[in-house]
């Protein structure tokens, strides 16, 4: 959610029942404007909250020339300091894939342990391995894994310039009505995988300058987006069901559009007894 | 033609009108016949709907100021709402107001209190809790009589055919007896509505089998309140039933309230047995208490009776249906007393929070304070972690509780749906025609032969003998 135009925004967001308190929102236009001005960061977003058992933790996004590569994460406690995140490496992803479960603590200095008995077949028992993750980088791969496989931009928002370089659309005049309403619309903002190889016929009707992104109706499994219309049906809400707390927000016919993250930072593993 | 022929002055600006009618008569605008349909959009309904909300009554404006508040404050409950991090929005929040107000006028009810909002996959609810009026009797316990009509039925047809096949031992469990209105988990009346603007529905009662069956699965919510609920066990009704169900245990889990805010209310003539304390008041001389007493777990109470194990708030003694049964059969049983299942105990009403136990290792409750710069003028807030989105806050006197979610308890790290039950035998293993019994093997076999070889032989001996004797 870009800062900008954070203050309004955030109601529209509101229907998941998290919002943000109006301390903590002055706070964020104060140390938003300063962030950017320190890191030289292009544009600062509120990427969300992640509810921790004692302390929650806000996020905040700053991009920088590309939008899809120069990505950093801060994370505070007030909305006043703001600490810089590691970026994720594939090692800590697999470390903390293992590690860490549960619920966030609210202390980045506190240490996920996992003991791993590599005993061999013949019962001779080997030193345990003990993995050991800290909340900061458990946080960090968690922001990560959010963005690649739940942030959600509309089609045509994001151009790609021809050297390559994600920039923001300025004449992104927004999704129509009709539009709004199909998934296939919405991308996802990560390096495209591709899942469904798209036949010659329907790369034909596409744009290579809009059209690099992977869309949210190629998810698996089907069904793990929640699509409504809220605030008096003017504003396109997306929830995601497999991260639950992902609210994505767009004004129908307006270039305004952005995501937030409110929850408790754990994937959802029963979706698909829940759908 | 005729500017040669005339040459007037201002040719040019004859030969222009003269070329603007010839360009006009090739370019005819069409009128567009088809035109597109204005069509009217799912937010123009809603606004429509949305516009009844605002609008004033216009008689009787002397009365309402008399009125007293049935409806609460949401605008209040709001704002401290959002100092909390919680809330779904001003503007919402006023719709929301705006329609419980409607509620009230439209069911005539005593008072309504906003529960909260449950998330969907295509829509959501609205839900409000309202105090139970007594004399409204229920409407499904005519459905129930037909489904009974129609088992009897069926019964019938199957007592007719010639070879009986092989019937099933399997008896259910006796039902556990709902709870009447008004008290227990159906305390309260709920009311649904998708947004405000649209039609209340009420929801059903809830039963004590819909809520052990609700326990057992986890399911999202659609939103459509005649969905079925697909799922293993399978649950006994639609998902207005399951709405109501997980409602029920979202309340006892969740709805608490300060230390001393309600009281239990003294009854007169206990049980010896089961004093069962269900019932608490609003206590008149509470005090608020301070902002950072309230932080911590030991000032908050649940002032919602907890369901036990069987699905109820107060425990049925079942065994006493089975000894009736076993009347019937034979005295000789009545003397044997059967194992009488324990009553189920759960936590008082107004127990404290700090006594919530873990799960999974979590802590119940994450308590936390508004605002760490203006101490003074802070809200005190308790969030629930056994189910996300259960929100409590506390300001000097006033309190409230609210759920915004999606209805689902914490599962841990994963859930596992409970495993069916072994196969039953198809016949009652005394009967003999049908006793299994090994084929016996090759060496038996021919150790019998052997042995009756022998026998045969000995026989043999024994008649050769006797010839031999008879000869002789």
């Amino acid at each position: 959610m870009d800062s900008r135009w954070l203050l309004c925004s955030l109601d529209l967001v509101a229907g998941n029942g998290c919002t943000v308190s109006l301390e903590h929102r002055a706070a964020l236009q104060t140390s938003m404007v300063l962030l950017k001005k320190n890191y030289k960061f292009h544009r600062v977003l509120l990427w969300g909250k992640v509810l921790g058992l004692n302390k929650d933790y806000f996020i905040a996004q700053g991009r920088g020339d590309d939008e899809l590569v120069d990505k950093k994460n801060l994370y505070s406690f007030d909305c006043v300091d703001w600490f810089l995140l590691p970026s994720a490496t594939e090692s800590m992803i697999q470390e903390v894939s293992v590690v860490a479960k549960r619920r966030f603590v609210g202390d980045p200095s506190y240490v996920y342990e996992h003991v791993e008995m590599s005993g061999g077949q013949d019962g001779a028992v080997d030193s345990p391995v003990v993995a050991k993750v800290s909340e900061e980088s458990r946080l960090a791969v968690t922001v990560h894994q959010i963005d690649e496989e739940a942030s959600v931009v509309p089609r045509g928002a994001f151009v790609k310039s021809p050297r390559g370089l994600v920039h923001v659309n300025r004449s992104f005049a927004g999704l129509s009505d009709s539009q709004a309403k199909k998934l296939d619309n919405f991308f996802h903002f990560r390096k495209a995988k591709n899942p469904n190889k798209k036949s010659v016929l329907e790369i034909g009707d596409l744009s290579p300058a809009i059209d690099f992104l992977d869309t949210l109706s190629d998810d698996v499994p089907k069904g793990s987006w929640s699509h409504q219309c809220e605030c008096a049906g003017n504003v396109c809400v997306l929830r995601s069901l497999l991260w639950l707390g992902l609210t994505f927000y767009h004004l129908p016919m307006t270039p305004q559009h952005g995501y937030i993250y409110m929850g408790d930072g754990t994937r959802n593993l029963n979706l698909p007894f829940m759908l | 033609m005729k500017v040669m022929d005339e040459h007037p002055h201002d040719a040019v600006d004859v030969i222009e009108d003269i070329s603007q009618d010839v360009k006009l008569t090739f370019s005819e605008e069409k009128q567009n016949f088809l035109r597109d349909f204005p069509s009217t959009t799912a937010a123009e309904l809603l606004a429509e709907k949305q516009r009844l909300l605002f609008s004033r009554p216009e008689e009787d404006e002397q009365e309402e100021q008399l009125m007293e508040t049935l409806y609460p404050n949401v605008r209040e409950v709001g704002f401290y709402l959002e100092q909390a991090g919680v809330g779904l929005g001003r503007e919402e929040m006023q719709r929301i107001f705006l329609a419980l107000k409607q509620l009230v006028e439209s069911q005539a009810l005593l008072g309504c209190r906003l529960w909260g909002k449950i998330l969907g996959t295509e829509s959501s609810y609205i839900v409000a809790e309202a105090q139970y009026i007594e004399g409204e009797e229920e409407e499904e316990k005519n459905a129930e009589e037909v489904a009974e009509k129609e088992e009897e039925r069926e019964a019938q047809a199957k007592e007719n055919e010639m070879y009986p096949l092989p019937q099933s031992t399997y008896k259910p469990p006796p039902a556990v007896p709902k709870e009447a209105l008004g008290t227990g988990a159906n305390k309260f009346v709920y009311y649904v509505c998708k947004e405000p603007g649209h039609s209340w529905v009420k929801l059903p009662s809830v039963s004590p089998a819909q809520i052990t069956v609700a326990r057992l699965i986890y399911k999202f919510f659609t939103g459509r309140l005649d969905h079925q609920i697909v799922s293993y066990p399978p649950f006994p009704g639609n998902e207005a039933n399951y709405l109501r169900a997980q409602i029920a245990r979202i309340s006892a889990g969740t709805q608490v309230s300060p230390k001393g805010f309600f009281r239990i209310r003294e009854e007169e003539g206990d049980e010896e047995d089961e004093v069962v304390q269900d019932s608490s008041e609003v206590n008149p001389d509470f005090e608020g208490i301070p902002v950072f007493e309230m932080a911590s777990l030991s000032t908050w109470v649940h002032h919602i009776q907890y369901i036990l194990q069987q699905g109820r708030c107060t425990w049925v003694n079942l065994a006493g249906k089975t000894g009736e049964d076993s009347n019937e059969e034979g005295e000789a049983e009545e003397k044997e007393e059967p194992d009488e299942p324990e009553p189920e105990v759960g936590p008082r009403l107004l127990d404290p929070l700090s006594k919530d136990s873990e799960m999974f290792n979590v802590p119940s409750w994450s308590s936390m304070v508004s605002s760490t710069l203006t101490f003074q003028h802070a809200v005190a807030v308790q969030r629930s972690n056994r189910w996300p989105g259960a929100y409590a806050y506390a300001c000097g006197k006033k309190f409230e509780n609210i759920y915004v979610g999606w209805g689902l308890k914490y599962a841990g790290e994963g859930y596992s749906p409970p495993v069916p039950p072994l196969p039953q035998k198809e016949y009652a293993s005394d009967r003999k025609e049908i006793a299994e019994a090994l084929d016996p093997s090759l060496e038996e076999e021919q150790e019998l032969k052997e042995a009756l070889d022998e026998q045969r032989a000995v026989q043999e001996e024994m008649e050769d003998i006797d010839d031999e004797d008879d000869e002789d």
